[in-house]
């Protein structure tokens, strides 16, 4: 049997999947696959287009490649739109003139930006953004504009104007309804989301009908609106809307919708035979999805439909969970409460900046919609209990009340959702799966992934997934409660949040305000640690003193036998001959034990409380400051001696290495960083293992992150190449600060990574394309711990008060008789149990 | 014992304690832990009694179920400052101490 020749009109996002779920089918052999751009690119992910703006190139966006079509033995052509369409003859024509005999036929034309038909609209500098060519476009003119204007306050608009800022305009978004987001949001939900980006810097201006674009006198333009005021701007962007690109079938006998839109049934065939219709330019029970996930499910149902499988297109959820100029926004279903009778229930706190609404049927029963800003943690459950049709709690309000002592738990309805809903939607993982996976043993979300994949599309289901898994662990009778102690209903992160947003300062204050009791081992030193993350204030003062660990109290690591160990810091492992002849005279003069550790540093044991300011005067005399080796904070950078020596290094690993150590000395984060640089590839400072690796190559540094050693070794991810120092500083601060930000307690940043949803594109979403808009709040927060850095020790010896602490006894200048050394290998070392007994238990008196 | 029976002994002021940091005295040869928390003073034998190393008044101070702990900065038990009772180890506990403030001076004496 010959091959049938399927013929994709267009190669974006869904004309792509359909391509390669069909060129993966089991089956694939029996098919020719030809597909026809216009573009002058194989398909690249649109939905990331604004990545472009933060350094993405346009091949980072790409979704393909050519070489994986050849692979496939697919067959494109790019730069050619199919201009003919012959129903009759199974065939289509190109532009150039090139024809193509069809045995079915695909139309994935996407859809093409509304251009609203104002006087002016045609002049340059006045932009859509869909394509890279519409981005090449915008850098362009940003470069020669100052002011930019969005039409449009939609989804996309708010988009387009964090695009906008990020090349460097002053941004205003025009809009002509009364709010923003208009078709996802209510009035309150549309207000909060309004305040929080002007506060942004991004001016707003509602209830705005343009009447002509002229030209202007302080900016290339102005902009009449019907109300008689105007704006002047360099530049105007429309994001008013799409429209379905429905052009090809429109000429010829294939059905169209009233307001545009290729008409396909359940099996995405349109009514004209052997011709399907898929994604944005395709209408389905008179909707159109302006969203990739539809597109893509109504791929593989053309792709089923062809290969004579049974799966339907029975709709798909327009709920959407953002992140739009930084800020939280989802709405599910109903959002607008149209549904006759429907009845609702609002929160609102203006303190926290949160809105949420749930729109219920009229008997109280079911959910219909929802809209949050500011606080979407929700979003995964009311979603599928409104896809689901689920009967809602007794008090429905709990479902978005803040989680308050003794108050319902948001988290509800887990518990209620069906075996078969989809968690997962990108891996089709339903809730049945991971209770499977849970009973047999998975417990925590970075196995959750490894054993049903869940998570590791998209990233949008990890919470969903993990509050999921945590109700199962539970009924398993496994402790899940993520207070972080008794003391505090809260997690490390959002006593994060509570300090850093409301300027709290001490220990105390915090407590007051938002725990109980007294505290303990638990959470005194991770308020501390956060404390210091924010403010860097001194770590011994009287308010923060007793909050931390006996390590970072008396600045030395606590032996087994109640000595200290003491590690000065040896940046980047460089030490000079007087540096070492130095710290061997004060250990011999204290005789303490000294070991070069594996941090590429010198440790010296068996310091007594007393002898700890003592020991410390004489180190920092010779030069020596505090390392740090105590503290939840960076502990060493390891180097290789690179370049200056190495005749195969390429770049000064070791003065970088001595550069980061100085930068992030003293910053203290949720657990320990290791940072390490290595000249070249060959790797001698073992950079991939550190939670920061950098690695020289010939075109920059290439940067690694959340690598790990220790009890479980993870390599670092690579994270960005080809970088110099300053853009090599600015991606670490914003990582560590992102790290400190969100890391939970004692969670290194392996674990944190494992546990990130969307994992490593997301953080590289945050950081190289601030995704969030917080890079340069991340920086300045590094920038205040770099500029307010002190020796701890330092600090402490000048200070008598501060010095008394380390007394060994208030009211005795006696040594502590509990501790004893005996000589191995000619230095002390504690003695053990035995030995004590047999040798120098003091005589009874 | 009745209070004033005790054979109190003079440890140092009371602005030598800062709240909640543990100091260490010697009472003849042993070894004390004294804490001031909430105002109330407290002394319990300074010797980790997992560890025999003297850490406890190195300890965090806090509460846990109602109790006003520490915790040893070794292997982190919790010992009830009142009782001395191991909050992990019934087993085990410390000893506690008498514990005054006379007129700004503290003082110690066995229970
Ligand atoms: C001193 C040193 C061993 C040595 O003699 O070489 C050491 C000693 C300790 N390490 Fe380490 N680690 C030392 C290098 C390392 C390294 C190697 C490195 O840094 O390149 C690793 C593996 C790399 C890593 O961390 O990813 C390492 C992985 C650990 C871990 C496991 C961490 C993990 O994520 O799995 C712990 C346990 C923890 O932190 O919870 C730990 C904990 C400790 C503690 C704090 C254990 C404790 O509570 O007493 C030890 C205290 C040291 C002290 O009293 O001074 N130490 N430790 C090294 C100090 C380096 C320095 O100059 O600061
Ligand atoms: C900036 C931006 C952000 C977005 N963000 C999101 C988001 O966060 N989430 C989400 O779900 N969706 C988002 N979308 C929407 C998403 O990109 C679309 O839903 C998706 O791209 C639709 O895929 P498609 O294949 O139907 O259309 P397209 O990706 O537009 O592909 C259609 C292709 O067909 C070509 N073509 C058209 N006619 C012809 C012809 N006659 N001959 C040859 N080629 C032709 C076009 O040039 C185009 O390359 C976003 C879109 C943009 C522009
Ligand atoms: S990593 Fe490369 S540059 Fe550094 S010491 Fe090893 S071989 Fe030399
Ligand atoms: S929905 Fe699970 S990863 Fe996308």
């Amino acid at each position: 049997m010959s091959k049938q020749r399927i013929v994709v009109v267009g190669n974006g996002m869904v004309g792509h999947k359909f391509i390669d779920n069909l060129a993966t089918h089991e089956n694939a052999e029996d098919y020719e696959i030809i597909t026809f751009s216009e573009e002058p690119r194989l398909a690249y992910d649109r939905v990331q287009l604004s990545a472009y703006f933060s350094g993405s190139t346009a091949e980072d966006l790409m979704l393909t490649s050519e070489a994986y079509y050849q692979e496939k033995g697919v067959n494109y052509v790019l730069k050619d739109k199919v201009v003919t369409l012959d129903t009759q003859a199974k065939k289509v024509v190109t532009e150039s003139g090139r024809e193509e005999p069809y045995d079915k036929l695909v139309l994935a034309t996407g859809s093409f930006p509304f251009v609203p038909p104002i006087p002016g609209r045609d002049q340059p500098h006045c932009l859509v953004y869909r394509t890279i060519e519409d981005l090449e476009a915008m850098t362009a003119s940003a470069k020669v504009s100052k002011i930019g204007v969005v039409v449009g306050g939609g989804l996309l608009g708010l988009e387009a104007g964090n695009a906008l800022k990020n090349l460097g305009l002053e941004v205003h978004v025009v809009e002509f309804a009364p709010r923003l987001m208009a078709v996802q949001l209510d009035e309150g939900g549309g207000a909060l989301l309004r305040s929080k980006i002007t506060a942004l810097g991004v001016q707003v201006h509602t209830e705005k009908n343009t009447q002509d674009i002229v030209a202007g006198e302080t900016c290339r333009y102005r902009m009449n609106f019907a109300d008689g005021s105007h704006l002047e701007t360099d530049m105007i962007l429309f994001s008013a809307g799409i429209r379905p690109q429905d052009e090809l079938a429109r000429k010829y006998d294939i059905a169209i919708g009233e307001r545009g839109g290729i008409v396909v049934d359940n099996n995405c065939l349109t009514n004209v035979d052997d011709v399907y219709a898929i994604g944005e330019c395709a209408l389905w029970e008179g909707r159109i999805y302006g969203l990739v996930a539809p597109g893509y499910q109504m791929a593989k149902v053309a792709v089923s439909h062809i290969t004579g499988g049974e799966e339907q297109f029975t709709g798909a959820d327009m709920s959407t969970k953002l992140k739009l100029l930084g800020v939280d926004v989802a709405s599910i279903g109903d959002a607008q409460g149209r549904t006759p009778g429907c009845k609702s229930y609002v929160y609102q706190d203006g303190v926290a900046e949160v809105y949420k609404r749930l729109i219920v049927s009229e008997d109280n029963k079911k959910l219909l919609g929802v809209v949050l800003v500011g606080d979407v943690e929700a979003y995964g459950t009311l979603q599928q209990m409104c896809v689901h049709n689920m009967d809602l709690p007794e008090s429905p309000e709990a479902l978005i009340l803040p989680a308050v002592e003794g108050g319902a738990d948001a988290g509800m309805g887990v518990d209620a959702l069906p075996d078969a809903a989809h968690i997962c939607t990108c891996h089709e993982v339903t809730k049945g799966d991971i209770c499977s996976a849970v009973a047999g043993g998975v417990a925590t979300i970075g196995d959750l992934k490894a054993e049903t994949k869940a998570g590791t599309g998209c990233g949008g289901c990890v919470s969903l997934a993990t509050q999921l898994m945590n109700s199962e662990l539970t009924k398993l009778g496994v402790e899940v409660n993520t207070d972080l102690c008794e003391h505090f209903a809260y997690t490390r992160q959002d006593l994060y949040n509570l300090v850093r947003i409301g300027k709290i300062k001490t220990f105390d204050d915090l407590i007051e305000k938002h725990g109980k009791g007294l505290g303990c081992d638990i959470c005194k030193p991770t308020v501390g640690s956060v404390l210091a993350s924010c403010w860097n204030d001194y770590v011994l003062e009287d308010a923060h003193a007793g909050l931390q660990d006996t390590n970072d109290h008396f600045l030395a690591n606590l032996q087994k036998n109640g000595t200290y160990s003491i590690v000065p810091r040896v940046a980047g492992g460089e030490i000079k001959p007087e540096g070492l002849i130095a710290m061997g005279q004060i250990a011999l003069k204290y005789n303490l034990y000294t070991k070069i550790t594996g941090g590429q540093r010198i440790d010296l044991f068996g310091a007594q409380q007393h002898e700890l300011p003592l020991i410390w005067k004489e180190l920092i005399d010779a030069g020596f400051e505090t390392g740090h080796a105590y503290g939840k904070s960076l502990r060493t950078v390891k180097s290789c001696v690179g370049k200056t020596w190495c005749r195969y290094g390429v770049l000064d690993s070791a003065g970088m290495a001595i550069r980061l150590e100085n930068r992030y000395k003293g910053l203290r984060s949720p657990h320990k960083l290791k940072v390490g640089v290595s000249g070249c590839t060959r790797e001698c400072a073992e950079a991939q293992s550190k939670d920061i690796g950098v690695i020289a190559t010939e075109n920059g540094w290439s940067l690694y992150v959340c690598g790990n050693g220790g009890m479980k070794p993870r390599h670092g991810d690579l994270f960005a190449t080809g970088l110099d120092d300053a853009t090599l500083i600015q991606y670490i601060d914003r990582v560590l600060m992102f790290y400190v930000r969100t890391g939970d307690r004692l969670q290194r940043t392996s674990v944190w990574m494992d546990n990130m949803e969307g994992g490593l594109d997301y953080l590289k979403s945050v950081v190289i394309d601030d995704k969030l808009g917080a890079c340069e709040a991340l920086e300045a927060e590094m920038e205040h711990v770099v500029d307010t850095y002190q020796c701890e020790w330092k600090t402490t010896i000048e200070d008598p008060e501060k010095v008394k602490r380390f007394r060994t006894f208030v009211n005795s200048d006696e040594k502590d008789n509990t501790v004893v050394f005996v000589e191995e290998r000619e230095q002390i070392r504690p003695a053990s149990e035995e030995e004590i007994v047999r040798f120098v238990e003091p005589e009874p008196a | 014992m009745s209070e004033e029976n005790k054979n109190w002994q003079a440890i140092c002021a009371s602005t030598e304690l800062t709240e909640p940091l543990g100091v260490r005295a010697l009472l003849g040869d042993e070894q004390v832990a004294i804490f001031k928390v909430k105002n109330e003073l407290y002394a319990v034998s300074a010797i980790d009694p997992f560890t025999n190393a003297a850490v406890l008044a190195r300890g965090i101070v806090g509460d846990l179920s109602g109790k006003t702990v520490v915790a040893s900065p070794i292997y982190k038990q919790h010992f009830c400052l009142s009782s001395g009772a191991c909050l992990e180890d019934e087993d085990v506990s410390v000893k506690t101490y008498a514990v005054r403030d006379n007129g700004g001076q503290i003082e110690l004496a066995q229970h």
